[in-house]
Parts: C-alpha cells; sequence; structure tokens
C-alpha cells in the first residue's frame, strides 16, 4: 500500500529584514515564535522561530508587513 | 528529502527596490506592524497570481502610501493628494484593457480627494480601489482624520474626538453601496489571519472585477498605525477589532459584479489630424495674409470692455473683435464675464490686442475703449476707461448723464433701433461694429489700415457666422448701416 510522503514545514525569518513588530508572534496559533534578543541592521529585535513544530498554515506570513522577513518552507519526505 | 518555498517573497514586488534612496533595498519604508505591508503583500500576491503585472497601472496616494511605486512590478504614477481616482479614470478611459488600481488611505480619499472618490465611483469607472482606514492621519504624525473614532485622541483632537464639533466618523462603503454604478464594496480588517484571509478575498474579487471591465470595486481596509496610536501588535489588533468596527462594520456592503455586462466603451482616436480636425474646425482665410497694422495707436496694447444687457450680444461682439484681431496678426484675448448678471442683467466682456505679449486678459481699469449697450453699464463701467479713451453707446437704450464723460471722445448710435429696422434687433451688436469701425477710422488709423479695414471686418463677421450664411449677411448690412449711422457726440475737453 502506498503512503503519503510526509510533509513538514519551517518557517525561516530574513535576520535583517524584520523590523520587530510582533505581529507574528501574535498571530502563530501554535506559539513558535517570540522576538529575539539580537538587534538587526535596521535596529530592530528580529522574531525567531523555535526550531520546530510549523504546520504550515501561513499566519505569521500574511501578518507580516513585510515583503520578505517571513518564509515558509514545504519539506517533503522521501 | 527536497524543500520548497510555500510561501515566499510576492512575484509581483521587485526583487530589490531599487527605487527606493538609502541601503534598505529589501524592506519598505512604513513603520514596524504597519497594515500598508501587509496590503502591499496581498496585492503583490494577487497581481502575480492573476498574471496581470503587465496589466495592472497603480494610483499612489499622497499619505504614507506615496511611495507605492518603488515596490510593485507594475506600471505606476504618483497623484497629486486625493485626486487618484482622477487620475484612474483618465487611465481607464484612455486604456480600457489596463487593470487600474487606485490605492488611496483615509486622510486621502474621505477628506480632500472625497469628492474625486464619490464621482468616480458614481460614473462606474473600471478600477479597483483599496483604501486603507486606519482612523487617523498617519504620514503627518497622528493627526485627527475624518474617520477618527468619537472620543479617539490624536494629535489634533487631545481631549478626544468631539463629535459636537468635529462631527463622525465618515463611513466610505456605506456611502459608496448607495450609487448604482458600482459593482462590489467590501470592508475588511487586517488583523488577525482570518480576517486577513477574507481580505486577501477580497482584493482579489475586486482585481477580477476590473479585469472583467465590470466597473467599480472599492475594498476598505481597517489598518493599524501602531506607531501613531501608540499600540503595540496586540493592543492594535484589538482596537481595530473591538473599537473601530462599532463604527465601521465588516462585510460585503454591494456585490453585484455578475449580473453586470462588461463595460464598452466608443472606440479611442489616437490620430493627430482627425484630433485637431474635431478641435478646430476650418477658418476662413484671411486676404489680409500676414498684413500687420501699422497705426501708432497699435503700438501699446489696447483694451475693450464691452457691456450690455445678456442676449444683446456683447460677447459676440467682443468675440468678432477678437477675430478682426487674430485676422490682423495681433495676439488677442477674448475673456466673458459670467455672473450672475448674465440672468437677465449685464454681461461684459474683454477683448485686449497686443503686438507682444498679453498681460492680463481682463479689461479691469485704464480700458481704451468702452462699448455700452444699456444703461447700468455706463454707469459701472465708466470708471475704468481712461481719460482720452473711447465711448460708444446706443443711444437708444442709454441715456449719458449729464457732464459724464467730459475727458473722451464719446459717439452715439441708436444701434437696436437700427437693428429693429433692419428686420433683427439681435444685429444691434454688428451695428456696434460698425460704428466702432467708424470711430477707429475717424480718430486712430493710418491709411493702410483703413483702406483694407471693411475687407478684414466682414472677413471677421462671415467667420462668427461661418454655418450660418444668411445671418452674415444680416449682419453685414448691420455693420455698414452702423459705420455710416454713427453720430459724433464729444471729444475730451483737455
Amino acid at each position: 500500500m502506498e503512503t503519503k510522503p510526509k510533509k513538514t514545514f519551517r518557517c525561516d525569518i530574513a535576520f535583517d529584514e524584520c523590523k520587530g513588530c510582533s505581529r507574528c508572534v501574535e498571530a502563530c496559533p501554535r506559539s513558535l515564535l517570540k522576538l529575539g534578543d539580537a538587534i538587526n541592521m535596521m535596529g530592530f529585535p528580529a522574531a525567531v522561530y523555535a526550531g520546530e513544530g510549523c504546520i504550515g498554515c501561513g499566519a505569521c506570513y500574511y501578518s507580516c508587513p513585510e515583503p520578505g522577513a517571513i518564509t515558509i518552507v514545504e519539506i517533503t519526505e522521501d | 528529502m527536497s524543500e520548497k518555498i510555500k510561501l515566499g517573497r510576492p512575484a509581483g514586488f521587485f526583487d530589490v527596490f531599487e527605487r527606493r534612496p538609502g541601503a534598505i533595498k529589501k524592506n519598505m519604508h512604513y513603520c514596524p506592524g504597519c497594515g500598508h505591508g501587509v496590503l502591499h503583500k496581498l496585492i503583490a500576491e494577487a497581481i502575480a497570481d492573476l498574471g496581470i503585472t503587465h496589466r495592472v497601472v497603480l494610483a499612489a496616494p499622497v499619505g504614507c502610501a506615496v511611495f507605492a511605486y518603488y515596490y510593485f512590478k507594475c506600471r505606476s504614477i504618483q497623484c497629486a493628494h486625493g485626486r487618484a481616482p482622477a487620475v484612474a479614470t483618465g487611465l481607464t478611459r484612455s486604456n480600457p484593457d489596463d487593470v487600474i488600481i487606485s490605492y488611496q488611505g483615509d486622510g486621502d480619499l474621505a477628506s480632500i480627494g472625497f469628492n474625486h472618490i464619490l464621482q468616480a465611483a458614481n460614473r462606474g469607472e473600471n478600477m479597483t480601489v483599496f483604501f486603507v482606514n486606519n482612523a487617523i492621519y498617519g504620514m503627518t504624525g497622528g493627526q485627527m482624520a475624518p474617520t477618527t473614532l468619537p472620543g479617539q485622541k490624536t494629535q489634533t483632537s487631545p481631549l478626544g474626538r468631539d463629535v459636537l464639533e468635529t462631527g463622525y466618523p465618515i463611513r466610505v462603503c456605506e456611502m459608496i453601496s448607495q450609487f448604482d454604478a458600482p459593482v462590489y464594496v467590501e470592508r475588511c480588517a487586517l488583523t488577525s489571519f482570518k480576517n486577513i484571509m477574507a481580505a486577501r478575498r477580497a482584493v482579489r474579487k475586486a482585481l477580477q472585477n476590473s479585469m472583467d471591465k465590470k466597473g467599480f470595486s472599492l475594498v476598505e481596509f481597517l489598518s493599524g498605525c501602531p506607531v501613531n496610536l501608540k499600540m503595540n501588535a496586540h493592543d492594535m489588533s484589538e482596537f481595530i477589532e473591538t473599537k473601530m468596527t462599532k463604527f465601521f462594520p465588516l462585510g460585503v456592503y454591494l456585490d453585484r459584479a455578475a449580473e453586470r455586462e462588461p463595460i464598452v466603451r466608443a472606440e479611442m482616436n489616437y490620430d493627430a489630424d482627425k484630433i485637431k480636425s474635431l478641435l478646430y474646425p476650418e477658418e476662413i482665410q484671411s486676404e489680409l495674409g500676414d498684413y500687420k497694422c501699422s497705426s501708432p495707436v497699435f503700438d501699446k496694447e489696447c483694451r475693450v470692455k464691452i457691456s450690455g444687457f445678456g442676449g444683446q450680444g456683447v460677447l459676440s461682439l467682443g468675440y468678432i473683435l477678437a477675430i478682426l484681431g487674430k485676422q490682423r496678426n495681433f495676439n488677442v484675448s477674448w475673456l466673458p464675464s459670467y455672473g450672475p448678471e448674465m440672468r437677465g442683467g449685464t454681461a461684459n466682456c474683454s477683448v485686449v490686442f497686443s503686438k507682444s505679449h498679453i498681460g492680463s486678459p481682463e479689461a479691469a481699469e485704464n480700458c481704451d475703449m468702452l462699448v455700452c449697450m444699456n444703461q447700468p453699464s455706463v454707469e459701472k463701467f465708466l470708471p475704468i476707461l481712461k481719460a482720452g479713451g473711447v465711448l460708444v453707446y446706443d443711444s437708444s437704450t442709454v441715456k449719458l448723464p449729464e457732464g459724464a464723460a467730459k475727458d473722451h471722445y464719446v459717439y452715439g448710435l441708436p444701434a437696436s433701433d437700427l437693428a429693429n429696422h433692419l428686420g433683427d434687433l439681435r444685429a444691434a451688436n454688428t451695428v456696434m461694429l460698425g460704428a466702432i469701425a467708424a470711430v477707429m477710422a475717424d480718430n486712430f488709423l493710418d491709411d493702410a489700415d483703413k483702406a483694407n479695414l471693411d475687407t478684414a471686418m466682414i472677413e471677421a463677421v462671415r467667420e462668427m457666422f461661418a454655418k450660418k450664411a444668411k445671418a452674415a449677411d444680416i449682419n453685414i448690412e448691420a455693420y455698414k448701416t452702423g459705420k455710416e449711422k454713427i453720430e459724433f457726440k464729444s471729444v475730451p475737453k483737455a
């Protein structure tokens, strides 16, 4: 019996493109994002992703006002 | 294991914002948490997904989104404050296949440009309006906007908006949806994921309407301005969802695109010769060619005021003089006065001749000639006739006051009576024209100018009545009568 390949997701945050508004932090249904301690090129504390658990819903992506600060990556296991 | 980008930088944006000055080329200029960014992303994603980046023209407003043309991979134009719908109207009328987006904020759309949006909506122009409502003037630092909530504190309402003094928030969607022409009106909020997804659908629906030429679509977005409202992301969303939506309920106000036929307008004509022939009908070629008047009186600017009752043809008389000036290669201006006087009172016009530039087209003072066809005109305009100037009046309607016009050349003739006698009272103005010709010939013209005066005058009358040959004949008769019957009254008592 053929099984569907397993899909997982990852939230990549471009450190220097985040303005630290925390909209994504508010939006994430699984609370996987928070503002980090490091200050980026523009002088903002960029958001950081917890590392795992992303369901690829896009809530953070669409809440983010920056064009390329958040990228949702879909990972397909062989 | 393989990876692919599910959601990334939308293809409707430039990869690098080269137009944006400074070192930061990947980000937009908006403050952290700004709703504009969220909406820009939805639009950029939609125009890429719909495959219309080459068809979209974005009319950017004045406000925070003034630099929208830095970002979108489409044609853009930045418009004067509030005038984006007017510019968008021109765009859609001249290029009906384009998808026109008018992107506006609440200060731009609902205040300075409010009439523009209402008229564009009422005409049902084929455009999409994205209206960002953040209840405040963002770009200028947080002043009260037409959409500011009652009691809301801003820079210019530090005690909170007082509805007694400044009224209530203007509800744009509710107003626009009252018109018959628009096809789609919806209000969304750029807050929660759910609301943003509703906004995403609305953006696409509105753009689809424009692509299908269904007409006017407007989507309003309740949007956060966290910096000016001094709120964090959480409070900002809460403010919008609990306070703003009370005055600005979310939802679809109008959706009738499905029942509307696509807009089809008349074919545009860009042929230069055709346009020229429509704008400038054929002119009578003057026999005088490039003849220039040599009389010394024309060495300086000559200012003529013509006044009388509305309906006596004073504007036409001025216009004939203007044609005459044009045929003799003067620079000439003709300025009619359209005042409340037009309704049965005194109408007047100014004609200015000059061999060089004309300073002002309005003969408001120091007139060289005054032509009066009713009594109020004499009282009103005699004071602006300069000493040594010429007064010509219709003695059948005007009685010159005792001792008036001592410093002027004065001529009179019963123009109305003469015209009546000729069989058409409407020709009184060309009787006056004849009188003017006689005055000029008697006092001011040299022999060369006198020799072709009649030719020029008759040509001017024929051009004025180019489409009415019979009227032209009557008026030429009237001109000759006026020239013959003029009565000399007095010269300046110097």
